[in-house]
């Protein structure tokens, strides 16, 4: 039979029962926008965690002072961080190392004008944005010889930049830090959210020897809270925390069977975790909204079992004019096949509607991709085949005769 | 009808057990007889004498259990089940006591439904269905679902769906079983008609004598056997 009159047949079977037909299809119209909706949350989800890890930087350790005991937790020794400036320098010339920047981090309040703005400020070394990968939007980022200098010199964060100048350009401004005056030299290009949540352009940096004496009045000079090590290559990563280690220890003449007063991170391996769990939370929705998928499969089976039964005697006049019984099977497979398709065209709307409202409402970079919606699709057909056969294989399969006979 | 010309249906010592409750029960016993092309052939018994039990081994719908069934020198018995569906659609028409019309189709639809089973393009079946419901008088009536028609009017797109794809026997069980007489007369003209006129072979089966007096061979089944085989005179068209 041609494809054409057995398209007509399911539709005008279909149109006969609208009530019902909508109702089956409702199933698949859930199930196609559950599963296009979970994709794209998903999808979305991932897109942020990648974006944050790529502004994080690549091929990260972070070296904290104070050791960890086996539970994972910091142990405070004291108020003096155990790492010094030296270290960073003598870490920076280990083989496997490309950059390593101490780190001094604080708040302070920032004033322009008649603005002011609280944020984090982080004291630091030239070799920081190296590290973070982080580029200008404009200005300079300070040198070797402003650290050195303890030069009052400070780059902003793009929110800094927004909240104290509005449109103004900051480079070359003064602003006060508690209040002391730094010269603006440098605005970072915009990063946006860390892995934590945080807004990562809502810091301004300075040299780690200006914050320590105009900004944090820490009198624990050359000490540095926290390092930020960048290795030279993905592969090396293993190879320079075992060196980053060893060095350590030397210098630090820790012993044998003492514990370390310092504590070495891989972040990158931490980002890739963070990575693979939003990986796994994605699956798992994309996995229970295929469920429902299937329940609406089960739903246009039982229809369709229905309405065999009900057309029995249809069947049976069918029959007897001519129709083969491979004409009654793909009869009753057009009819759970159009519904099913039809559920799916209907659910991709309702579906990519929900993507954009939702990463409308939180803010999430929610993807409908050509991939989910031919997924969606293909697995519409699949369902429609799969639940459409056995009630159409029951149709097929009545003898003529007793058909006829049927009430 | 000469002796020489090959019979159309041709069946042999034919029979159909039931099963029931109590073993299996003898609709039809070592029936034979043939038909030739062009026949009008009325048959005949009480209630419960196998008429419909024969009607449906011949109209290929059912099969036999003893006993052979030639139609068009084709052993039935032999066919599959596909090239069963090929001979209903293109060599037999069925008509039945209760129309069996799909209800939700307009008359064209029904008619034209066994002309897409036999593969005919949209526009050509629709064509032909209407060709065909003007020759049974219905022309007017072709976007009317059968609920919309009497029960005449039904039978005769009934007729129409079953001579849609030109097919050489009509089988009818019955089919005035449900008009008052004038409206059976109506139908049993056309009948006539399409025997007369197109050589078409016709098998009904009948209770009512006026019926049967349209036919030119009546054939008296009882108790599952033939008991009685007559040439008569038949109405000229
Ligand atoms: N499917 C069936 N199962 C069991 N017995 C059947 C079946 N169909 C018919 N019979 C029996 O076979 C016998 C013949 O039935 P059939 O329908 O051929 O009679 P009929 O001559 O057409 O009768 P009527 O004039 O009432 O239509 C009846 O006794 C009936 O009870
Ligand atoms: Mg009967």
């Amino acid at each position: 039979m041609i494809l054409v009159s057995l398209l007509e047949t399911a539709w005008h079977a279909l149109v006969t029962h609208r009530m019902r037909s909508f109702l089956t299809m409702l199933g698949m119209v859930i199930g196609v926008a559950a599963v296009i909706l979970m994709l794209a949350i998903g999808q979305g989800a991932q897109a942020m965690v990648r974006g944050a890890i790529e502004s994080m930087g690549s091929n990260l350790f972070i070296i904290m002072s104070g050791a960890t005991t086996s539970g994972g937790a910091r142990v405070a020794t004291g108020d003096a961080p155990s790492l010094t400036f030296d270290d960073a320098d003598a870490i920076r010339d280990l083989p496997d190392i490309r950059a390593s920047a101490p780190v001094s981090p604080g708040g302070a309040q920032l004033i322009y004008g008649g603005v002011n703005w609280n944020t984090s400020v982080y004291g630091t070394t030239p070799d920081y944005a190296v590290v973070r990968n982080w580029s200008m939007a404009s200005g300079s980022f300070f040198s070797e010889a402003d650290v050195r200098r303890g030069a009052r010199v400070v780059v902003i964060g793009g929110v800094v930049a927004r909240e104290l100048f509005g449109d103004e350009n900051p480079v070359g401004k003064v602003i006060r830090i508690k209040q002391a005056p730094f010269e603006v030299i440098g605005v970072l290009a915009d990063k946006g959210q860390s892995l934590d949540g945080r807004d990562q352009d809502d810091t301004v940096l300075v040299p780690i020897s200006s914050a320590q004496q105009k900004i944090f009045s820490s009198s624990l000079r050359n000490r540095a809270r926290f390092i930020m090590v960048q290795a030279v290559s993905e592969k090396r990563m293993d190879a320079a925390e075992t060196a980053i280690n060893d060095l350590l220890r030397t210098r630090h003449r820790i012993g044998v069977g003492q514990d370390d007063d310092f504590t070495v991170r891989n972040l990158t391996a931490l980002a890739e975790t963070a990575a693979s769990t939003t990986r796994i939370m994605s699956l798992l929705l994309g996995a229970i909204a295929a469920i429902s998928l299937v329940v609406g499969g089960i739903g246009i089976m039982n229809i369709m079992l229905v309405s065999v039964t009900e057309r029995t005697r249809e069947i049976g006049i069918r029959m007897a004019i001519g129709a083969r019984r491979r004409d009654v099977l793909w009869q009753f497979l057009i009819e759970a096949l159009t519904l099913s398709l039809i559920g799916c065209g209907i659910g991709l709307l309702f579906g990519m509607a929900g993507a954009w409202l939702v990463g409308w409402l939180a803010g999430l970079p929610v993807a409908v991709t050509p991939v989910s919606v031919l997924m969606a699709v293909g697995v519409s057909f699949l369902i429609g085949v799969f639940f459409g056969f056995y009630p159409a294989r029951n149709a097929a399969g009545l003898d003529p005769i007793d058909a006829l006979r049927a009430q | 009808m000469t002796e020489s010309a090959p019979p159309l249906i041709e069946v042999a010592n034919l029979g159909k057990d039931y099963p029931t409750g109590a073993g299996v029960f003898r609709a039809l016993d070592d029936v034979s007889l043939r038909i030739a092309v062009g026949e009008f052939v009325a048959i005949m018994g009480a209630s419960g004498s196998g008429k419909s039990t024969f009607m449906n081994l011949l109209g290929c719908l059912d099969r036999t259990t003893r006993g052979s069934y030639h139609l068009d020198g084709q052993d039935v018995g032999r066919l599959s089940s596909d090239q069963l569906a090929a001979l209903r659609n293109r060599e037999i028409g069925f008509v039945f006591q209760g129309f069996n019309l799909l209800p939700k189709l307009t008359s064209l639809d029904n008619v034209a439904l066994p002309l897409m089973y036999a593969g005919m393009g949209r526009e050509a079946r629709r064509r032909q269905a209407q060709a065909m419901l003007d020759r049974v008088g219905l022309g007017e009536r072709s976007h009317h679902t059968p609920l919309q028609l009497s029960g005449g009017q039904q039978q005769r797109v009934a007729i129409a769906r079953a001579l849609a794809t030109r097919p050489r026997i009509i089988f009818a069980d019955e089919p005035t079983g449900n008009l008052d007489s004038e409206t059976s007369r109506q139908v049993m003209d056309l009948f006539n008609q399409f025997n007369r006129k197109e050589g078409i072979t016709l098998v009904l089966v009948t209770h009512e004598a006026d019926m049967a007096a349209y036919a030119r061979r009546r054939i008296r089944f009882h108790d599952g056997r033939v008991i009685e085989d007559v040439v008569t005179e038949g109405v000229p068209a």
